[in-house]
């Protein structure tokens, strides 16, 4: 590390003092603010966990009932919070199981700090009992990862450690510990990190794209905002609608940046990408001037590159410039945190309405909802759909609740129905698909903001990947409500195998346990609802429950998600039915 | 887009890992790493590394997009052979009955402006250095003599284009 400088911050309170590595590891946590991991404890591991034990007044740990619960609990946590998320394992399969929530947080720009356990240093590369090459397995999904073997490097490695997963486009970062160095003493001092010589987080935003970003603003006769999560990370709602407002452009979303603006504000357009809604992906191939802010043209989002907003220039706000032309050429591309760019931007922008152009993104919505949005939400036909039990729970929770997704058709019509008035409030995996994700991610969420109501929206698969965390909910009396749409399938492969393999439902059909008895078993209160009247009621009474609650609905076992773009397909081929 | 040779130049930090996490990057696009070769830079505790890829623009753009995010790595570029001086160097390792039986042999050393770095009782040792054409056509020369062992390393190159990796340094140094 003696190449790596790093700037610090004076520390007035710094100490110094010989304590063991396990115990330095705390002192790091709490003087990054961390008051709450989650994690696992096992053999490689253990000297933190009993430092643990003797600092849980200060900091509160949650035994998740694996470790990728762990991490998606963390990623919950951050997500909500924006804070970094803490998670924490032992060697070998401990590590291993971290894998698949460091790659969701990765893909979704979370800051998580991952700490593992490993085998003592003159044990390494010996096929130790629980050695695995956590490092070499991880590196490709961290944004930054390091093994820890001497003690004396614990302070500068965290301290960097969460002023990399923090700082310009956030992401996970490991931490591999050998036991030697959890064990060794050393004189501790603490001081946090504030740059790394080699790592331009936030590059400067350069006056003179922003300057030519407005003019083609100003300019536009069909100009069409597309926002990402890069508004939400970067703090950056105020300006977003702010500029929306003054320049009067419609203004879309990804899956990631949901909440970032009312989802009833009057230019708020609706969601792109392959389940999003009618106007925007249709008209993103008519506007003249596309406003990209903080996203990454996701295929799920673009649909074929080779027919996607071909017609426009593209200006492009962004934080990481390696995503500057990776999937769309920008004509303009500006640099920077969204914050600042966008608040450079405010002033240069010349007030406008387009209305002529909304009114093209009214009159398309209206065919939306009259052969989509009416019969998923306002259903007419005996059984439930997944639509209107995310209209009742917007209903009941006055569309405050913080709603997390897992993955598949109840996500894409959580994510197209649920309504936000709060940013940070709609948590789902977006870039990795993570089924599983939910409910840990849930208990995450409730924790990272114990005044808000958080709802866990699962499908019957997603639920039982994870479920074991319930063990979380019954211990610590997390009061998350918890909404299984259930229809007996994994319905989005079995929409596809409806759609694109002739109806084959190749392992897609479920037969699946008494979910209310389940609930149960953990003491945590439970109903089941078949009809539209008991849907009602019993949404209610779960949003009125002051204790975590569980509630499986019964939904149509082969209701498809429509407006859909088939994969691979042009963004102005969307289906509706 | 037409696949091309380029020469993408990383400048990075001398840390564990590294190697992999840049590798990792190829590997995820299906790329092939065609020369990789790693080594100290002009400047005091700064890494080189060269690789050359075979592939279009395209791709050689986002993957140095991706290299330089790493948080290791202070900058890298990529150039086109036109863009950079280059070189690669070998050894032949080749029987030494051969070198004096064979006359040929002491005229391909020479033609191809190499020289005899060992001479054992049983073996010599040729080393060159070039472009990899050159490389070959010795290759090619010295094939049908037979050649014990030939390893090449791979390649090395400066660009003409000043890479500023200094001014961007002191630039760290002197914002903080």
């Amino acid at each position: 590390m003696e190449t790596v400088k790093i700037k610090t911050e004076v520390n007035p309170k710094k100490t110094k003092l010989k304590i063991s590595g396990a115990e330095a590891i705390i002192h790091c946590l709490l003087a990054e603010g961390v008051d709450l991991l989650y994690g696992y404890p096992g053999g490689a591991i253990m000297p933190v966990y009993d430092e643990l034990y003797k600092f849980q007044d200060k900091l509160t740990h949650i035994l998740t009932r694996h470790e990728q619960g762990a991490t998606h609990a963390a990623q919950g946590y951050a997500r909500v919070s924006g804070r970094v998320g803490v998670a924490m394992a032992t060697s070998g399969p401990g590590a291993t199981n971290l894998v698949t929530g460091l790659a969701d947080a990765q893909i979704d720009s979370t800051p998580l700090v991952c700490i593992t356990g490993q085998v003592t240093r003159h044990l390494l590369g010996s096929d130790a009992f629980q050695e695995t090459d956590i490092i070499g397995i991880s590196t490709p999904v961290t944004k930054w990862n390091y093994q820890i073997t001497e003690a004396a490097e614990i302070p500068e490695i965290m301290a960097k450690a969460f002023y990399i997963a923090k700082s310009g486009r956030p992401g996970p970062v490991l931490i591999d510990i050998t036991k030697n160095a959890q064990i060794d003493e050393f004189d501790f001092s603490y001081e946090k990190c504030t740059a790394v010589r080699s790592y331009n987080p936030i590059p400067k935003p350069d006056v003179q794209a922003i300057e030519a970003a407005a003019q083609l603003i100003n300019n536009a006769k069909k100009p069409l905002i597309v926002w990402g999560q890069g508004v939400i990370l970067g703090k950056a709602e105020e300006e977003l609608k702010a500029l929306i407002e003054k320049s009067g452009v419609p203004a879309a979303w990804t899956i990631m940046g949901t909440s970032a603006l009312d989802s009833e504000h009057p230019l708020n357009v609706g969601m792109v990408g392959m389940h999003g809604n009618y106007a925007p992906n249709v008209l993103t191939n008519e506007c003249d001037v596309l406003i990209a802010i903080g996203m990454r043209f996701d295929d799920r989002v673009t649909g074929s590159l080779d027919t996607y907003a071909k017609q426009a220039k593209v200006i492009h706000f962004e934080i990481d410039k390696a995503e500057i032309n990776k999937n769309v050429h920008a004509d303009v591309a500006v640099l920077g945190n969204s914050k600042d760019t966008l608040g450079l931007l405010l002033p240069m922008i010349k007030e406008n309405k387009h209305e002529a152009w909304h009114g093209k993104f009214k009159e398309m919505y209206k065919v939306e909802f009259d052969q989509v949005v009416n019969n998923d939400i306002h259903p007419t036909k005996e059984g439930l759909t997944m639509g209107e039990v995310i209209e009742q729970i917007n209903v009941e929770s006055g569309q405050k609740a913080v709603i997390v997704t897992d993955v598949g058709q109840h996500q894409m019509i959580g994510c197209r129905y649920a309504k936000f008035k709060q940013s940070r409030s709609n948590i789902t995996s977006g870039g990795l698909g993570t089924m599983g994700f939910a409910l840990p991610a849930a208990i995450g969420a409730k924790m990272g903001a114990m005044e808000r109501e958080v709802v866990a929206i699962i499908g019957d698969g997603g639920y039982q990947m994870t479920i074991q965390e319930l063990g979380v909910i019954f211990q610590h009396k997390v009061p998350v409500k918890i909404v299984v749409l259930n229809n007996d399938h994994l319905g989005m492969v079995r929409q596809w195998q409806e759609l694109f393999f002739d109806r084959r439902y190749a392992s897609t059909v479920m037969v699946n346990p008494d979910f209310v008895k389940i609930a149960e078993g953990y003491s945590i209160e439970a109903k089941r609802v078949s009809t539209r009247e008991d849907l009602k009621v019993a949404i209610k009474e779960m949003i009125a429950s002051k204790d975590a609650y569980f509630l499986e609905v019964k939904v149509e076992k082969e209701d498809n998600v429509f407006p859909m773009i088939p994969s691979g397909a042009s963004v102005s081929e969307v289906r509706l039915k | 887009m037409e696949k091309e040779w380029f020469t993408i130049s990383v400048y990075s930090e001398n840390n564990v890992g590294l190697l992999n996490r840049i590798s990792g990057i190829f590997l995820k696009r299906h790329i092939n790493i065609e020369s990789l070769n790693v080594s100290k830079s002009e400047i005091e505790g700064v890494s080189k590394f060269t690789i050359v890829v075979y592939t279009t623009e395209k791709w050689t753009h986002n993957i140095v997009g991706q290299i330089e995010k790493q948080i290791e790595v202070i900058k890298a570029f990529f150039h086109t052979d036109e863009e950079t001086i280059y070189q690669e160097s070998v050894l032949f390792k080749i029987a030494s009955n051969l070198l004096f039986d064979e006359r040929q042999i002491q005229n391909i050393i020479k033609d191809n402006n190499s020289q005899i770095v060992t001479v054992a009782r049983d073996f010599f040792v040729i080393a060159k250095s070039g472009r990899r054409n050159e490389i070959n056509e010795m290759y090619d020369q010295l094939k049908p003599f037979g050649i014990m062992q030939f390893v090449r390393t791979g390649r090395i190159s400066v660009s003409k284009e000043e890479m500023q990796i200094t001014a961007l340094l002191n630039e760290f140094y002197q914002d903080k």
